[in-house]
């Protein structure tokens, strides 16, 4: 046997606040879940192609035959395809979390003197990073294929505090499916279940008034519309009508609700 | 010896604070009438015991005794449905947060996370226990040293075979160096080196002052590492004592007649009847619990003898979990007691 190291061992516990630690723990989760992005091919493809590939497709394929007016359609979908995008990152939250769950370290961490929602918030924290990056490169594509916004700094700061609040209300919600399904395909479906009839149900590729009128009516006035005309607004200046208070409201009242029922969620979970 | 002596250990651990049970008595664990049912299933029917500071514990059961159950409620992970548990003199339920702090957990399953390298999990771990960044990296890098992983130590964890996941796994439990620890089965699936190396390590934590609970399924394992067994099963326990108490009551060795053939194992039957022995006919094998091995060796040969029984082989081995089981319940681990399990329940009573 080798000789002992002859280091000393002691180890103190921190002395902070406990809004210190709740900060500290919630970021070295967000930490790992955005280790977790940049390692896994998959996650990194869905951030990085996924995107850009919609959005030519629309574009090139579909778009030729969808009427805009006076709108060109690359103008027309890029709010779109920036709300669907944000809104198919969030399963990741699902999914990230159903696997938390469901492995052993969940124990590790819950056995841990740390901030109880640290791991929700952490998940919900690498969702706001991935959707950035993938919110940028569509920016990028955007302008590449002739995306021609009228959009000031003011309209381009509403446009990124509004993508904010969404991605985060959404997130929420994706957090609380995550801890409702039973397994990680259920995880994997509940967003293609929810997201993909809401994305496609809204003004996200075409305008509305196409759609037989049951159809309409419910694209029209549910909360992704609403929050898909004011980018579009804010970027190309269609018309805004109420859309960006309504937008505000919705991703607003949203977190309010889902983040407490998240939060009660996980705990309860915790004791099963 | 591949792995660094654990000596440095402190056996006290600062805490900001003093610790609670240096003025309560010696008990650091204290367990009474533990309850716990999971819809209409019962596991836990109450569990009392009591855990000595610097000792090891063991829970020796089969699978389903609630060994797991038990390791959760004392780390917090589950609510008791009845009882109370004390660590150090806090209460699990009303006091989980201060609990945290003083406890190290290693499951079943390695609770480390894959995607991470080695050191991304002990320093995530450590940040996680809220010890200072320099702490976090220091230890780290004594940890890995310690369990022989620093050539691994930047790879991700999904590329380590079982046994350096188990060692990441206790590694990363002892980051903040936590005065009690709670093993489940840490050395189930492991191959025989690693089992060692985790007895080993399991034995110096100990030396430096470290309070440990482990649940083992493994006989041999709870008589090398444990200062006091309790052995449950079926949510209750059914013996409580050191290692030599339990061997006392189970016998030391085991003696296994193996019979020529059916008929002579029926004479057999007759010649051993009431006597105690666990008959088996299925494999023609009687086996009875041996003190003095030789000398009840040539006994049990003459009484065969005499009846005309012809013997096949002849062997001894130590007992099991299954013959701590066969003694303590009179039935094999993992039957159900019910009347009708006639074919693998024992022939005669053992106690």
């Amino acid at each position: 046997m080798t000789s002992p190291p002859s280091f000393t061992s002691d180890v103190r516990i921190e002395k902070r606040s406990r809004l210190f630690w709740a900060i500290s723990d919630s970021m070295v989760l967000a930490k790992r879940s955005i280790k977790h992005i940049t390692r896994s091919l998959d996650q990194l493809m869905s951030v990085a192609l996924f995107p850009i590939m919609f959005f030519l497709l629309f574009r090139y394929v579909i778009g030729g035959a969808i009427n805009t007016g006076d709108l060109s359609y690359v103008n027309f979908l890029v709010a779109g395809i920036l709300v669907q995008m944000l809104a198919f990152g969030a399963n990741y939250t699902t999914l990230n979390l159903a696997i938390d769950l469901q492995r052993g370290i969940i124990d590790r961490f819950r056995s841990l003197p740390i901030f109880s929602s640290a791991l929700l918030i952490g998940h919900v924290g690498a969702d706001l990073f991935r959707n950035a990056i993938s919110g940028l490169i569509i920016l990028g594509v955007a302008f590449i294929i002739g995306f021609n916004p009228i959009a000031g700094p003011v309209e381009w700061l509403l446009v990124f505090v509004l993508a904010f609040f969404f991605s985060l209300a959404i997130s929420w919600l994706s957090a609380i499916m995550g801890l409702l399904v039973k397994s990680m395909e259920a995880a994997q479906w509940t967003g293609f279940i929810v997201i993909f009839p809401l994305t496609f149900v809204s003004s996200a590729f075409v305008p509305t008034d196409t759609m037989p009128e049951a159809l309409r009516i419910f694209a029209e006035n549910q909360p992704l519309t609403h929050v898909i005309e004011a980018m579009r607004a804010w970027l190309v200046g269609t018309p805004i009508g109420n859309s960006g208070l309504l937008a505000f409201c919705w991703c607003v009242g949203i977190i309010a609700v889902s983040m407490p029922v998240a939060t009660w969620l996980f705990h309860r979970k915790a004791q099963e | 010896m591949i792995y660094r002596s654990l000596a440095f250990f402190p056996s006290r651990i600062y805490y900001g604070g003093p610790v609670v049970g240096d003025v309560a008595d010696d008990n650091v664990i204290v367990v009474k009438g533990l309850r716990k049912s999971f819809r209409n299933v019962t596991v836990l029917e109450g569990i009392d015991f009591s855990v000595k500071r610097g000792t090891v514990f063991a829970l020796l059961g089969p699978n389903g005794a609630g060994k797991t159950t038990t390791v959760k409620i004392l780390s917090t992970l589950l609510l008791p449905d009845d009882g109370q548990v004390l660590i150090n003199g806090l209460d699990v339920v009303k006091e989980a947060g201060k609990v945290h702090s003083l406890i190290g957990l290693t499951g079943q399953y390695a609770a480390v996370d894959e995607n991470l390298t080695g050191r991304e999990n002990l320093h995530m771990i450590g940040r996680l226990y809220h010890l200072s960044r320099a702490d976090v990296r220091r230890r780290s890098q004594e940890l890995l040293e310690l369990f022989d992983l620093v050539e691994a130590s930047d790879r991700p964890v999904k590329t380590y075979s079982g046994g350096m996941r188990r060692r990441l796994d206790l590694a990363v439990s002892l980051i903040a160096s936590p005065p009690i620890i709670f093993l489940d089965e840490p050395t189930t699936g492991l191959d025989p080196r690693s089992r060692l190396i985790m007895w080993d390590i399991i034995k110096q934590l100990v030396a430096a002052g470290t309070t440990i609970l482990l649940t083992t399924q493994d006989m041999d394992e709870a008589d090398f590492l444990a200062d006091r067994i309790v052995v449950i099963d079926g949510g209750k326990i059914i013996a409580e004592g050191t290692s030599d108490e339990l061997k006392q009551r189970v016998g030391s060795e085991h003696l296994e007649v193996k019979i020529a053939n059916g008929d002579s194992f029926e004479a057999a039957r007759r010649v051993f009847e009431g006597d105690g022995v666990y008959l088996d006919s299925q494999n023609r094998i009687i086996s009875l619990a041996v003190e003095s091995g030789v000398q009840q060796l040539k006994q049990v040969l003459s009484r065969l003898d005499e009846a005309g029984v012809g013997v096949e082989n002849v062997s001894f081995r130590r007992p099991t979990l299954d013959d701590v089981f066969l003694t303590l319940t009179g039935r094999m681990t993992g039957d159900q007691p019910s009347p009708d399990g006639e074919a693998q329940k024992p022939e005669g009573p053992m106690q």
